[in-house]
């Protein structure tokens, strides 16, 4: 039987007091890799940022369990510390920190103990060639300046040092091209292990052509219509949104406003 | 409106220097608060000085008592607070001279000193000089032999007059002029102290030569006066630290600093002014640059209740070079207003200002800067970047530029921005288990990063540490 990780049931979310999600439940298990797609809008983003705690996603209904415990009332930090990991979509930059003091810093808040230079320097050389990335990236101010690949690389980077049971991974393929997709994905399947939960946001089915989920939920108007393997998302490739939007009611016209907002 | 800073408010700023030893402190001689040219004359006669110094005290506190208070663009601030010339001592010393053994210097203030963590850079030889301040007097000078030898004189001014009359009488005076404002007339009549340092023509002087000031008096006035002279295609980097003990009363710090940096010299001045929220901090310094010289400020201003310092160079020889970079940080009750004035005479000249100010609380700082280009001034470049980071709402940030260019040819750049520490930023920190305090340190040391890797490394170990005090409590 398989180790649960997460529970999520009946979660609403308002963003300046406009409901975004409107009752979501999900379980997700050690070992498993679950994408969550949908069209702009449907609320993929504000699943992301409400799980990891943001100020501004105000929970106003439901529950979410992480390793058993009600984590709606925690910090983002200590939800960090808990094995929580967000890889964010538009990473913010911190200017004047540098990679590598922020990295030690946050390794050390997340296990709560020192840790040793040499275990630190190992570990960030390691992922760094994991990702290809150059030792100087190391040395660079937090997201100061990078392209669109480096930040995301840069995500994935943190992700490896910090070593979550939990990642959600937040459109990490969304303004990468080919070989950036393939390096990120490679680092990501590299650092997937038996305890490691995955949540894929992804608009795009490309992302799952190298990390392959065993369960794809489509969100739509912050509910999730229907859950399957990882032929739906083929489908969804051949198809788009459309079809399984008007199964459940909706027009096309309203997937096609969802594009827009 | 007044804000008294009492003990308590100081302590859980976390001001570690609050600390007072007055129940030691035996004053050789001090004079009667206030000031009138009774006592002017008295601290001439004091200090056993030459006619001309006398008279030119007497003269500056003639220019004091005609001088208004700073008005307009350069005295925005000083009207808002209730500042009693009268209820300052103007002159007090602990020690008959400075001497050159530490071990020759009052014990109590030997703990005072100790306390500070000097002279312990002097004994692991991370500075070539020190001097230490305590009061209106130089309490310790010393400096390394062999520089000594190649001509490097570092000692008290006051000692300067007596030793070295020729250099000091050629310069004392001529950069900032006692009629320049109120309190450079101020110091010039009551001036005690500071250092002058002088370096003969092509002598690098490889690590700095350090000052420090410290105000242990309630009521006390502290009005060094340091003179540097660079000669041609000399260096050194003069480095000063300024504390004082909490009161519940005022303390005025009124310094002038005046540099000479010759032909293809260089001339660093860095300054960490960490003075108790009780000090009025009210300073004037000038710098003049010939042909291919560098003068650099960095000056990093945390404590005191009001500062208003405007460092300044003026680039008298073709490519000359001037630098301010100015690091402010105002917390509750402070106002913080510097800046920097360049002012370009000579063609090819160029000038970079840089400044970074954090407000907390009820904290304020204002960057206030001038920036002017004389005729003839062809091809020169400046640059001006202000920066400030508020840490809540109430905090506050101006900037105040003054630009005068009165040359076609010439190369202008201004940028200014205020930011918040984001709630996008202090998130993305907390995400990766940082907690909120330690991710607003983090946010604010990154800020002032540019300015504080400029410094020596212990200065910059020091203030990184200053900032994270002032942050405790900040938030949460």
């Amino acid at each position: 039987m398989a180790e649960e990780l997460l529970r999520i049931r009946g979660l609403t979310v308002a963003v300046e007091g406009k409901q975004i999600l409107n009752g979501v439940d999900l379980t997700i298990n050690r070992g498993e890799v679950h994408a969550i797609m949908g069209p702009n809008g449907s609320g993929k983003s504000t699943l992301a940022n409400a799980l990891m705690g943001h100020p501004r996603y105000a929970v106003t209904a439901g529950e979410v369990r992480f390793k058993g415990e009600n984590i709606l009332g925690l910090a983002p930090d200590v939800r960090a510390q808990r094995g929580m990991f967000l890889a964010f979509q538009y990473p913010t930059s911190i200017p004047g920190v540098t990679m590598v003091n922020f990295l030690r810093q946050a390794m050390k808040a997340v296990r709560q103990e020192d840790v040793p230079v040499r275990e630190f320097r190992e570990k960030l050389l390691a992922t760094l060639k994991l990702l290809k990335m150059d030792e100087q990236f190391a040395r660079r101010y937090v997201n100061e300046g990078f392209s669109g690949g480096e930040k995301k690389r840069a995500e994935v980077l943190q992700m490896g040092i910090l070593d979550p049971d939990l990642a959600i991974l937040d459109e990490t393929d969304s303004g990468l091209d080919i070989d950036a997709l393939r390096t990120v994905a490679e680092g990501v399947n590299a650092l997937t292990t038996p305890k490691l939960g995955v949540v894929l946001i992804t608009h795009y089915q490309r992302l799952l052509n190298y990390i392959k989920p065993q369960f794809v939920h489509i969100l739509y108007q912050g509910r999730i219509l229907e859950s399957g393997g990882p032929e739906m998302a083929l489908m969804l490739e051949a198809e788009g949104y459309d079809p399984i939007i008007a199964k459940y009611g909706g027009t096309p016209e309203l997937a096609a406003a969802g594009e827009k907002a | 409106m007044v804000t008294k800073i009492t003990p308590e408010i100081a302590e859980k700023d976390g001001y570690k220097f609050g600390f007072n030893d007055n129940a030691r402190a035996t004053y050789k001689y001090r004079t009667e608060k206030g000031l009138s040219e009774a006592i002017v004359r008295e601290i001439s006669q004091v200090k056993n000085e030459p006619q001309w110094m006398t008279d030119f005290r007497v003269k500056s506190y003639h220019h004091f008592l005609e001088k208004p208070m700073p008005t307009g663009f350069w005295g925005g601030s000083i009207q808002n607070y209730a500042l009693d010339f009268n209820d300052i001592y103007y002159y007090a010393r602990a020690s008959d001279r400075p001497e050159q053994e530490w071990s020759d210097v009052p014990e109590y203030i030997k703990d005072t000193f100790e306390k500070l963590g000097i002279p312990e850079a002097e004994r692991q030889s991370l500075i070539a000089g020190v001097g230490a301040q305590y009061d209106s007097e130089v309490v310790y000078h010393s400096i390394r032999e062999d520089l000594e030898k190649l001509g490097v004189i570092f000692v008290d001014t006051d000692t300067a007059v007596r030793d070295y009359p020729e250099i000091v009488r050629k310069y004392f005076g001529t950069i900032v002029p006692p009629a320049d404002n109120k309190f450079a007339a101020l110091n010039s009549a009551v001036w005690s102290g500071g250092s002058f340092v002088y370096v003969p023509a092509g002598v690098k002087v490889d690590i700095p030569l350090q000052a420090y000031f410290r105000i242990n008096k309630e009521n006390m006035g502290q009005f060094e006066r340091t003179l540097i002279v660079a000669e041609e295609g000399s260096y050194v980097h003069y480095v000063e630290g300024c504390t004082a003990p909490t009161y519940s009363t005022d303390s005025l710090h009124s310094a002038v600093v005046e540099i000479v940096v010759q032909k293809g010299a260089r001339v660093r001045y860095t300054t960490i002014q960490n003075w108790s929220t009780n000090v009025y901090n009210l300073v004037t310094k000038r710098a003049v640059a010939y042909e291919d010289a560098v003068m650099e400020w960095v000056d990093g201003n945390l404590g005191s209740r009001l500062t208003m310092k405007y460092p300044s160079v003026y680039l008298m020889g073709p490519r000359a070079h001037g630098e301010v970079l100015s690091l402010a940080m105002a917390s509750d009750g402070q106002h913080q207003d510097a800046g920097a004035k360049m002012v370009h005479v000579a063609p090819d000249t160029t000038s970079t200002i840089i400044s970074k100010s954090v407000s907390r609380g009820t904290g304020r700082t204002s960057y206030r800067g001038a920036l002017r280009v004389e005729q003839g001034a062809l091809h020169s470049k400046a640059t001006v970047r202000c920066d400030a980071l508020l840490l809540d709402e109430k905090s506050r940030s101006d900037t105040y530029p003054l630009m005068e260019i009165n040359e076609d040819q010439v190369n202008i750049g201004h940028e200014a921005s205020v930011s918040k520490v984001g709630e996008d930023q202090l998130f993305y920190l907390q995400s990766r288990g940082i907690t909120e305090v330690e991710a607003t340190k983090m946010i604010v040391n990154g800020f002032v990063e540019p300015i504080v890797k400029e410094l020596p490394m212990e200065y910059a170990v020091e203030l990184n540490r200053l900032i994270e005090l002032q942050m405790e409590g900040a938030v949460g």
